[in-house]
């Protein structure tokens, strides 16, 4: 009886606090206000991999979003506020990321928020966010999951990832016959940034006649490739289309074809070669010669918004155009879309934030226009392929494109 | 898929788990004469292939020569590590507590190497880092085969140390029995010492190969500090012969079972070999209860 007693006291204390949990909170969270005091700045809460496998990608998120607040910054801020941004690490794991932006939530009690690195990390992220009723504006979770988990306070600047190989694939099925490759080995890791990209791609390519002779995935924890790249090799295919998410891997391949003495006369990665000088000093110069990536953005782009950001870039971290990380254009353009948002709606109210990016309007960014579907889908971005053309990092697909040069093809043989 | 190509994956597989076997040796090391569970052991090996970086790009070393600079570098690291952190942890909880001790060293060391080198991935160049020679109709790359050879070389020195050398007895008597070892007169606490010093100075030739074959930056210890674990869970915790054998073996069986499956297979088979095998022995392949030295 006595233990009955204790239970029912215990019941009645949670029911009390849990009563006032809900009394004080709101589903519009700790901004659903939308408005900051005078001579208050506006804190957004990010979360970012600055360790971890995402670790270069994660820290030119981090230059990005700290180049796009410090322009802002210099314009007035947002809405008068000054901006100060709160970074956390997840370690570029998909569990931390929920309990970094809850915290930023609901400790920090941030206004905004900008989105993590990866469509690993935002969909858990987005979903942890959505039920605070914040808006998730992101530049780099563009995977299908992400856009089909039902959520409607998710917006990705970037470009939609499944379709990024598809100006290769054009390109490689509009060849002539007596150029066009007969055979092509797919390989790439499982990540929901990589395999949706690659049925698109082969759809297209094996329409051309163009035959598969490899195509198998590898998971994302592994660290010895060299079997992986020693099969590819021993298919002999004249292309390789690799699904990866970062430098390593495209290294770890390239050098076990080098050592294999095969070199396709077509290679290209769906992320690696677009990191810029992190790239080019993984694998060298001579050997990034005529490798690949899709992407919306490059260095050289001539997009004024997009020159401005990479001057500024450079002063601040030195190098050139081409050793700028498409990672720090996507990040700066969630700056931009959450400026021209918050102007619009004249405030911080994250309700608004989302109805109004929801409604049709386009927004002008370092990547090009930015327009969302329902779905939080950026359906303006065009996608390029780019590729590593000496010590220039320049745009050759769509070839009809202004800003096009001419493609190298066959790639040239390793020169390491 | 063919039989060269199978053959291929085992020479791989042997030529890549020599190296890892290297590295989990020292782990083993650790293990068998301290009770300290080295999670830094992977941070230390990336800290090995920077330091080798640093003085191929700086100073224009050769990354087998840079070995002469590094290996006592990282040995008197080791040392330092010892008798800073690792001696004052006692009692009956010290090899939880290690546990948690190294995984601090491993962030403090992961954090001073992004700040210096930064985050971005680099790669060890060398002229025989990419090219390869064709035995019997194989390309096999020069890194991998003087990574073997390096391998077996300080395999065969820490055999001929362990079992050659009066030091070496002093080890294998604290391996067995400490309290035996420290009243039959011997140093046990300096043993200990030199022993993390040795374990830590092989990451220094590991991680050189690791740099070599693998863009990598301080965050690439997490991948290489799980499958370390692995490879003298399997051994048999402490047993130097164990680590070399589990090196091997598991590397060859992921590489087999990748060409023959599919790669996707190839993680969960490592693991699931180690489960099955850990069920019918416990204490690994090659470990014993009362002595631990294979």
């Amino acid at each position: 009886m006595i233990k009955r007693k204790g239970l029912f006291s215990t019941l009645s204390v949670a029911s009390v606090a849990l009563a006032t949990l809900f009394t004080f909170s709101s589903p519009g969270g700790a901004s659903s206000s939308g408005t900051i005091a005078k001579g208050q700045p506006v804190l957004i809460g990010t979360s970012l991999s600055l360790s971890g496998d995402f670790s270069a990608d994660g820290t030119a998120f981090q230059q990005g979003y700290e180049l796009w607040a410090a322009d802002q910054n210099a314009r007035g801020g947002l809405l008068g506020h000054k901006i100060q941004l709160k970074i956390v690490s997840d370690a570029s794991s998909p569990t931390q990321v929920v309990t970094n932006y809850q915290d930023l939530i609901s400790s920090d009690h941030v206004d905004l928020t900008f989105g993590p690195f990866s469509s690993l990390l935002t969909l858990p992220a987005a979903k942890a966010v959505a039920r605070y009723g914040y808006a998730m504006v992101e530049g780099a979770g563009g995977a299908p999951s992400v856009f089909q988990a039902g959520l409607t306070n998710v917006f990705d600047s970037a470009l939609p990832v499944a379709s990024g190989l598809v100006p290769f694939a054009k390109w490689i099925a509009s060849l002539p016959k007596s150029q066009r490759p007969t055979s092509i080995a797919y390989v790439t890791s499982t990540d929901p940034f990589t395999e949706p990209q690659i049925p698109v791609a082969e759809k297209i390519i094996k329409a051309a006649g163009v035959k598969t002779v490899y195509y198998k995935t590898f998971p994302a924890e592994a660290t010895d490739y060299t079997p992986i790249a020693d099969a590819v090799a021993s298919a002999k295919a004249q292309v390789v289309i690799l699904g990866s998410v970062d430098v390593p891997t495209v290294s770890a391949f390239m050098q076990a074809f080098e050592q294999a003495h095969y070199n396709p006369k077509a290679f290209i990665a769906t992320a690696g070669p677009d990191q810029g000088s992190a790239f080019t000093k993984a694998v060298g110069l001579g050997n990034a010669d005529g490798m690949m990536v899709p992407n919306a953005w490059f260095g050289g782009s001539k997009n004024a918004m997009s020159e401005k950001m990479v001057a500024e870039y450079i002063k601040k971290y030195g190098g050139t155009a081409a050793d700028v990380n498409a990672d720090v254009a996507e990040a700066y353009s969630v700056g931009q879309v959450i400026t021209q948002a918050v102007e619009k709606t004249g405030g911080f109210n994250n309700a608004k934030i989302i109805s109004y990016l929801h409604s049709g309007v386009t927004i002008q960014s370092v990547l090009g226009p930015v327009k969302f579907n329902s779905l939080g889908e950026n359906i303006k971005p065009t996608a390029f392929t780019f590729q590593w053309q000496g010590s220039n990092f320049v745009e050759v697909n769509p070839a009809t494109d202004p800003g096009a040069v001419k493609i190298l093809y066959p790639k040239p043989a390793w020169k390491n | 898929m063919s039989g060269s190509a199978l053959v291929h994956s085992i020479i791989d597989g042997v030529l890549t788990g020599s190296v890892y076997a290297l590295m989990a040796t020292g782990l083993t090391l650790i293990f068998g004469v301290m009770d300290i569970i080295n999670v830094a052991q992977g941070i230390f090996v990336i800290l090995g292939a920077y330091l080798s970086y640093a003085l191929s790009v700086h100073l224009g070393i050769d990354l087998f020569v840079g070995l002469a600079i590094t290996i006592p570098t990282l040995f008197l690291v080791g040392i330092v590590v010892e008798r800073v952190f690792l001696s004052r942890i006692k009692g009956p909880e010290k090899v939880v507590m290690s546990i948690l001790v190294t995984y601090a060293i491993s962030l403090v060391i992961e954090g001073a190497l992004n700040m210096v080198f930064s985050v971005n991935y680099v790669e060890l160049h060398a002229w025989y880092v990419n090219r390869s020679v064709r035995v019997f109709g194989f390309w096999l790359p020069y890194i991998y085969l003087l990574g073997f050879a390096m391998a077996v070389v300080l395999l065969g020195a820490l055999y001929f140390m362990l079992y050659r050398t009066r030091f070496g007895a002093s080890v294998r008597a604290s391996l067995a029995d400490q309290t035996a070892a420290a009243l039959v007169g011997i140093n046990v606490k300096n043993v200990s010492t030199i022993c993390f010093g040795i374990g830590i100075a092989v990451t220094a030739a590991g991680g050189m190969i690791y740099g070599a074959t693998n863009a990598f930056n301080a965050s690439s210890s997490y991948d290489l500090i799980s499958r370390l674990l692995v490879i003298i869970v399997l051994g048999g915790m402490g047993s130097i012969g164990g680590a070399l054998a589990a090196g091997v073996f598991m590397i060859t069986i992921e590489d087999v079972v990748s060409v023959i499956w599919g790669p996707v297979w190839s993680s969960l088979t490592f693991f699931l070999i180690l489960v099955i095998i850990l069920s019918v022995r416990p204490q690994g392949i090659f470990g014993k209860q009362t002595a631990r030295l294979a």
